[in-house]
């Protein structure tokens, strides 16, 4: 099935020793000039590119304080040495958090600091050339940016801000990574990762609508461009069309339906996901957002609501306001964004939704904390809310739920292992055994307590799980939507749609 | 004024200005650099106050390492907390009860500090003893260590055994270096005791002054300017914006 060694799934978790070079084949494909260009980078590596990558490092270093103070600040005190999940699935120290983070820090100290200006070799600091160059390549794009080192760094030490660092230093001098660019020049054109472009979408929606009724008998609608509408929402472009993500897609609708909201997405805005933060770009991921305040415009929203997605969200609850704020043109009652999960939930306090819990009681459920969701955002007012209000939706839906062990989820959850920009099948072998540890915790509660499913409210956890999972034994069918157990227990007692009676009312 | 004792005194006044104007140029660096985004690592304090208390457990209790591992938070929260302790017991070498910074003798003749500071020389060098150990045989932090990640640590033991020496076995003459240490301070040199341990003590300390600003013990001030940790978790009620990403914004707004 691979070509590479599938690891062995452990009983018990353990720390592995470290086997140097064992990932250093790992590289994912160079972005060639059509896909730099869009994005305003170099097409190829520029000529005196070592002075470009110092000049770039000191820019960066003077406009992010992260940057300088984890630069500056690492003890090597090794606590979060067995935190990565690329680490404990390859063995390979360089996938280490702190050795990660060497990989720059060495050249920034030979550069910009007196120890490593004058005693290199007492500090490991060393000049900048191709081999690191290379390594960077390789190493940088072997973190999936999911912060789960800055939790266990006694000074918050996020290794998620180097290598995004380390990625817009290479882009800068003409080394981009195919995926991330090529995708990112496809929302610029067309509006969506996935370059579906507008009618294919109506096509796609209006597919749906014709199968939820069949199924249902319910006019439940998937309105998109629709002016006027009160909620915009913004979701993943897998939702349209991927499994198990698109069932989330139906579920979000059933929702909208049952609590009788006028609602739309955006054929400009028809993706969530921001890859503008993966390759460390404000200025990309900027851009980005701003289509979201676009759409917000155009279609004259109150609300703005984002479907289920990792990274997205992180962009969202902690990025859209700096972004693309302000948002003083929306309705001040609700937070900018909300998460689908806070609208579903809102609406199961309210009594406004009716389940058939036995629906899902073929299922025992697990939930997969996606990493950006966990650490890097928040749901509701209080801190944790991340955590809590999944599983409460969760819980409305299913009778039967089982968490995962205690240091593999909250925050302490390990990353899918296809985040930040790894999702794409030439770095197959690293998304495998980075999912090892997510993998050996569900083995657990699906030998220990019957878990049969996992949900997760991540596109590219979605996604990832899906493909690389079965190579540990699993199913594919195994990772569901949160929105998809909504959408198999919601029972649908409005028989006409709010919305259709508002479109026909302002058609009159 | 003996030789040995001219060079120490300037020796120290020398430490002393590039402790202090090096770290302030590093905390001015780091307090100018904008933090352009909301990074906190959640769930974070959405309050300031809030924000204080994650510090104050960072600072004082080192929350983050004990949630890591508990080795390493074992040695290293000993070996600071001895640091502590041995540093309010030095200051009766530099205060004199009735001088300007006497209102700080309460620091060094209470029980806690009378009690234990003598002692807390052994915590310190079983601290030091404990973070060696890991870096030699735990192989993924022996990895990552540099020459100067041990010789840190070996100029930490040796300052700590001098003068656990000093304080047990070899005796100084604690009056006279008392009255060198307050003729720095009140630019009325003395003259120093010249015994080996004392000046290898003094000799070291000064250096680990001067370093401290070009190593990384710059993870003392790192710490509180470490957006994960120092941030409030609140990017929907309030926008955050940097003066470079608002200049991004403006200028957007005027081709416009
Ligand atoms: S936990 Fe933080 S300080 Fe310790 S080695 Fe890792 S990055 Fe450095
Ligand atoms: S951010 Fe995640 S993937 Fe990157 S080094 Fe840290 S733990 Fe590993």
């Amino acid at each position: 099935m691979a070509d590479f060694e599938v690891p062995e799934l452990e009983e018990i978790p353990v720390v592995p020793h470290i086997k140097e070079g064992a990932m250093s084949h790992s590289s994912p494909f160079i972005s060639k000039e059509q896909f730099q260009e869009p994005l305003g980078f170099p097409g190829e590596l520029v000529p005196n590119w070592e002075e470009k990558v110092y000049e770039k490092m000191d820019d960066l270093r003077k406009r992010y304080r992260s940057f300088q103070v984890y630069l500056d600040s690492c003890v090597k005190c090794g606590a979060c040495t067995d935190k990565c999940h690329y680490y404990l699935g390859t063995s390979d120290p360089k996938n280490m958090p702190v050795a990660r983070q060497d990989l720059l820090r060495k050249v920034y100290r030979r550069k910009f600091t007196f120890a490593g200006k004058y005693f290199p070799k007492l500090v490991g600091a060393v000049d900048m050339d191709k081999d690191i160059l290379d390594e960077w390549y390789s190493y940088f794009h072997q973190c999936s940016q999911c912060r789960r080192c800055s939790v266990y760094c006694p000074y918050g030490i996020d290794t998620a801000e180097i290598s995004m660092a380390a990625r817009e230093i290479m882009d800068s001098v003409g080394v981009g990574q195919k995926y991330c660019n090529e995708i990112i020049g496809k929302v610029f054109k067309i509006g969506n990762n996935l370059g579906l472009p507008q009618p294919a979408l109506v096509d796609t929606l209006e597919g749906l609508e014709e199968e939820v009724e069949e199924d249902t008998e319910v006019a439940v609608k998937f309105p998109l461009d629709v002016k006027g509408a009160d909620i915009l929402l913004v979701t993943p472009s897998a939702d349209f069309f991927a499994e198990p993500h698109v069932d989330g897609l139906i579920g979000y609708a059933k929702v909208f339906h049952e609590t009788g909201a006028s609602w739309t997405m955006s054929s400009i805005a028809s993706e969530a996901g921001n890859f503008g933060m993966f390759i460390g770009s404000y200025e990309n991921m900027r851009k980005i957002a701003r289509r979201v305040r676009t759409a917000a415009l155009e279609l004259g929203v109150k609300r703005i609501v984002f479907g289920e997605c990792g990274h997205a969200w992180r962009v969202a609850y902690s990025f859209l306001n700096t972004l693309a704020g302000p948002w003083d043109f929306l309705d001040p009652r609700y937070p900018v964004p909300q998460h689908i999960c806070e609208y579903t939930y809102d609406a199961i306090q309210a009594g406004q939704l009716t389940f058939d819990k036995s629906e899902n009681d073929w299922r025992t459920m697990t939930f997969h904390d996606s990493c950006n969701v966990a650490r890097a955002s928040r749901m509701g007012p209080k801190p944790g809310g991340q955590f809590d209000i999944p599983r409460a939706v969760i819980k409305a839906v299913c009778n039967n739920y089982v968490d995962m062990p205690a240091e593999t989820i909250k925050e302490g959850t390990f990353c899918c292992g296809g985040g930040g920009g790894l999702l794409t099948d030439d770095l197959m072998e690293i998304r495998v055994k980075g999912a090892k540890p997510r993998a050996e915790a569900l083995k657990q509660v699906t030998e220990n307590n019957g878990v049969t499913h996992m949900a997760a409210i991540c596109a590219i956890c979605k996604s990832q799980f899906t493909k690389v999972l079965p190579y540990y034994g699993f199913t594919m069918d195994q990772i569901v939507s949160v929105h998809q157990l909504v959408s198999d227990a919601i029972v649908l007692t409005k028989k006409d749609s709010d919305q259709a009676k508002s479109e026909s009312d302002s058609d009159e | 004024m003996t030789v040995l004792s001219i060079f120490f005194a300037l020796l120290f006044y020398a430490a002393t200005a590039i402790f202090v104007i090096g770290l302030a140029r590093k905390i001015m660096q780091y307090a100018r650099t904008p933090a352009p985004l909301k990074i906190p690592t959640t769930p974070a304090p959405v309050t300031q106050t809030g924000v204080v208390l994650r510090m104050a457990r960072e600072v004082v209790l080192f929350a983050s390492l004990f949630k890591s591992n508990k080795w390493t938070w074992l040695f290293g929260w000993m070996f600071h907390l001895a640091l502590l302790l041995a540093f309010f017991r030095h200051l009766r070498y530099t205060i004199h009860p009735d001088g300007v910074f006497g209102f700080m003798w309460p620091l060094i003749n209470n029980p806690i500090v009378l009690a234990f500071g003598q002692y807390a020389a052994f915590a310190m060098l079983l601290g030091l003893i404990g973070l060696f150990g890991r870096r030699i045989f735990v192989d993924r932090v022996r990895y990552i260590s540099a020459p100067s990640d041990y010789l840190m640590l070996i100029l930490l033991f040796a300052i700590a055994g001098t003068g656990t020496l000093m304080s047990f076995v070899e005796h100084t003459d604690i009056v006279q270096l008392k009255a060198f240490v307050l003729g720095l301070i009140t630019f009325n040199w003395q003259n120093m005791p010249a015994d080996a341990l004392v000046i290898l003590h003094l000799g070291l300390v000064a250096f680990l002054m001067i370093i401290f600003p070009i190593s990384k013990l710059l993870h003392a001030p790192g710490l509180f300017f470490s957006p994960t940790r120092n941030q409030v978790d609140n990017p929907r009620e309030k926008r955050h914006i940097s003066a470079w990403g608002q200049a991004i914004d403006d200028a957007e707004a005027n081709k416009a």
